[in-house]
């Protein structure tokens, strides 16, 4: 079906930005805003997933410039769930913002910044063209390169400049790789792609190019040695904008990854293995950076990278099941990776410190709160019947069913370390008594007025329920990632949808 | 012209590589400028070198009957020029930033907070 309506959440953001610049130094109407452009976006948001789950691809060819040659916007199931997920994360961490960034940040332009992020990231996931979506993924970046710098504190700088160097490189590589695809094949389009990649002979040639989009969207997703920028930037900006970037931006990448390797490229068995062995180093590594940290953002970063590497196995085992807990596996992730950045920003606002040797004692001052932060912690270990579970469930089935036993144990191995981590975040910062006696000047979360606090806890609430969602009604969200898995691996009929053949 | 070209990309590459793996801040933003260009030319090369052959149809004709220059190439170039144009002028005012918070031009200064946990 063509529709004009995939635009339109990526126009509402663009809106609401410009809306923004138009209130500069006034803090309280950019709030006002903002929440309104999240909320209209995130209503749009649903209409489009609804529409794209009713009619199958929706497709626009921009400027009516018929594909190849036009630039094309895609929506299909995989697209939809990214497009949803990015809604809900920025409406809550919209929310979470205007009371968890301070004013001297919001007067510097956060939120119209914070709204051209969220366009490029919808964007990014709604193009169907590879030089559009280079142009998505910069509008991405530059927009988090200024998140990240903005305040301008030393130990910002020094994260910025690590971050800011590697994507700048994973952009040129991009971009080298973009130019070689075009030499060999004459075409951007990526659902054009497919058949010309396809009908190349010299595979040599077309296994390097796939390697160079596997290095720049490697970069982008952290995987194994390519991920040293992301945990020693991602703990030096406030919590919201790590939720964000923790949430969503490395999933971006996870997300090219799988676009480029199910329609552009099929990979051959050397591909296949490259991926396995990456992930499978990808989950050690992440998972061994978290224990012997104390800073419990760094320790999440790690989980982070830890956690991309289930996303890169169910790619390396290349089967629809697979594939179907990878898109769970999404769902649940960017959903809790959010959440539990924000509950780390409202940590530091209760105790001044995100050290679990300073911390402590939370259980007895804030036993709701703690309830609901238990319900996230336990979501991202995966207890059953919370939601990351059935996604795992399916990754160890088919990586045993696929006889790759090293994966396995690698998952399996990622997933204990994932549970002891989060077991001794609970014992040390809710359960453990509280190391110094807690004075009023500590507590910079009390003296929050009752709009601040439920800008803070509200977000963290609904993700929390989100993520229960995700858990109770598994079935209903294992029957949208069966049918993206479905359509990841048929991908003729994403290329018919888009060229308009086999009407 | 082909092998000036390929030649002189390699050079951009393999010098912006090596840039990049000084320890001056300097050294380290020029080394991403030389790849960027490495990058735009590679592009220009890929869409093949024509001359004199504009891509315009001649009126009384619906197709082209000879080899043409291709102007996609050098619209994805023009972006990608003002996508690093911004990029750079942004990574500047970043490390000024940075050299005037730290005092300091060297890369392997930059990891103190890496020490701590």
């Amino acid at each position: 079906m063509t529709t004009n309506f995939i635009l339109a959440p990526i126009l509402m953001h663009m809106l609401t930005a410009i809306m923004l610049l138009f209130f500069w130094q006034r803090v309280q109407a950019q709030k006002v805003i903002s929440i309104i452009g999240n909320s209209v976006a995130f209503l749009m948001c649903i209409r489009l997933f609804n529409l794209t789950m009713e009619h199958g691809h929706l497709v626009l060819q921009v400027g009516n410039w018929q594909a190849p040659f036009g630039i094309t916007f895609v929506s299909d199931t995989l697209s939809a769930v990214m497009v949803l997920l990015t809604a809900i994360v920025s409406l809550g961490v919209g929310i979470y913002s205007t009371a968890g960034i301070n004013v001297s940040r919001i007067k510097f332009g956060y939120f119209f910044i914070y709204h051209f992020l969220i366009m490029g990231l919808l964007g990014s996931f709604l193009t169907g063209d590879i030089f559009n979506l280079y142009v998505w993924f910069e509008v991405v970046i530059i927009s988090s390169f200024i998140l990240l710098t903005v305040g301008g504190k030393k130990m910002q700088m020094e994260g910025a400049i690590k971050y800011v160097t590697m994507n700048m490189l994973a952009s040129v590589i991009f971009l080298t790789a973009i130019g070689i695809l075009y030499g060999i094949t004459g075409s951007l389009n990526i659902a054009d792609l497919a058949g010309k990649v396809a009908a190349i002979e010299n595979r040599g040639l077309v296994t390097v190019t796939s390697l160079l989009f596997f290095v720049g969207f490697g970069i982008k997703s952290s995987v194994f040695p390519l991920y040293f920028w992301l945990p020693s930037s991602y703990h030096t900006p406030p919590s919201a904008i790590a939720a964000i970037f923790g949430g969503l931006l490395t999933k971006m990448g996870v997300y090219a990854l799988f676009r480029v390797f199910t329609v552009i490229f099929q990979p051959d068995y050397f591909t296949l293995v490259l991926f396995s062995v990456i992930a499978i180093l990808t989950m050690f590594t992440g998972a061994l950076g978290t224990i012997n940290k104390r800073n419990i953002r760094r320790i999440l970063s790690y989980l982070i990278v830890c956690h991309i590497g289930y996303l890169i196995a169910g790619l390396g085992l290349y089967t629809e099941l697979a594939f179907a807990g990878v898109v769970f596996y999404l769902i649940h992730d960017v959903i809790v990776k959010s959440n539990v950045f924000m509950i780390t920003g409202v940590l530091f606002k209760i105790r001044e410190t995100v050290d679990m040797q300073r911390l402590g004692g939370l259980y007895k001052d804030y036993p709701k709160l703690s309830f609901v932060i238990a319900i996230v912690l336990f979501s991202l270990v995966g207890i059953p019947p919370l939601s990351g579970f059935w996604p795992k469930i399916l990754l160890f089935q088919e990586a045993f069913k696929d006889g790759q036993f090293i994966m396995l144990g690698a998952l399996i191995f990622a997933s204990f370390v994932t549970l002891y981590v989060i077991a001794r975040l609970w014992a040390e910062i809710f359960w453990k008594d509280s190391p110094k006696p807690l004075t009023e000047e500590i507590d910079h979360f009390a003296p929050f007025s009752l709009s601040g606090k439920i800008a803070l806890v509200l977000p963290i609430v609904a993700l929390a329920g989100v993520s229960l969602f995700i858990g109770l009604n598994a079935n209903a969200i294992m029957e949208v990632s069966n049918r993206a898995a479905h359509e990841m691996m048929n991908p003729t009929v994403y290329i018919n949808a888009v060229l308009g053949t086999n009407k | 012209m082909e092998l000036l070209l390929v030649i002189l990309v390699g050079v951009l590459y393999s010098s912006g590589i090596y840039m990049m793996f000084r320890r001056s801040m300097v050294k380290l933003l020029l080394g991403l400028l030389l790849l960027g260009n490495g990058a735009n030319i590679l592009i220009f090369l890929m869409g093949g070198l024509t001359k004199g052959k504009a891509p315009i149809i001649d009126a009384n004709q619906t197709e082209f009957l000879d080899v043409y220059a291709d102007p996609v190439p050098q619209a994805l170039i023009l972006t990608a020029i003002v996508i690093s144009f911004a990029l750079t002028a942004f990574a500047i005012v970043l490390l000024n930033k940075v050299y005037s918070t730290t005092g300091s031009d060297d890369l392997d200064s930059l990891n103190i907070q890496d020490l701590d946990i």
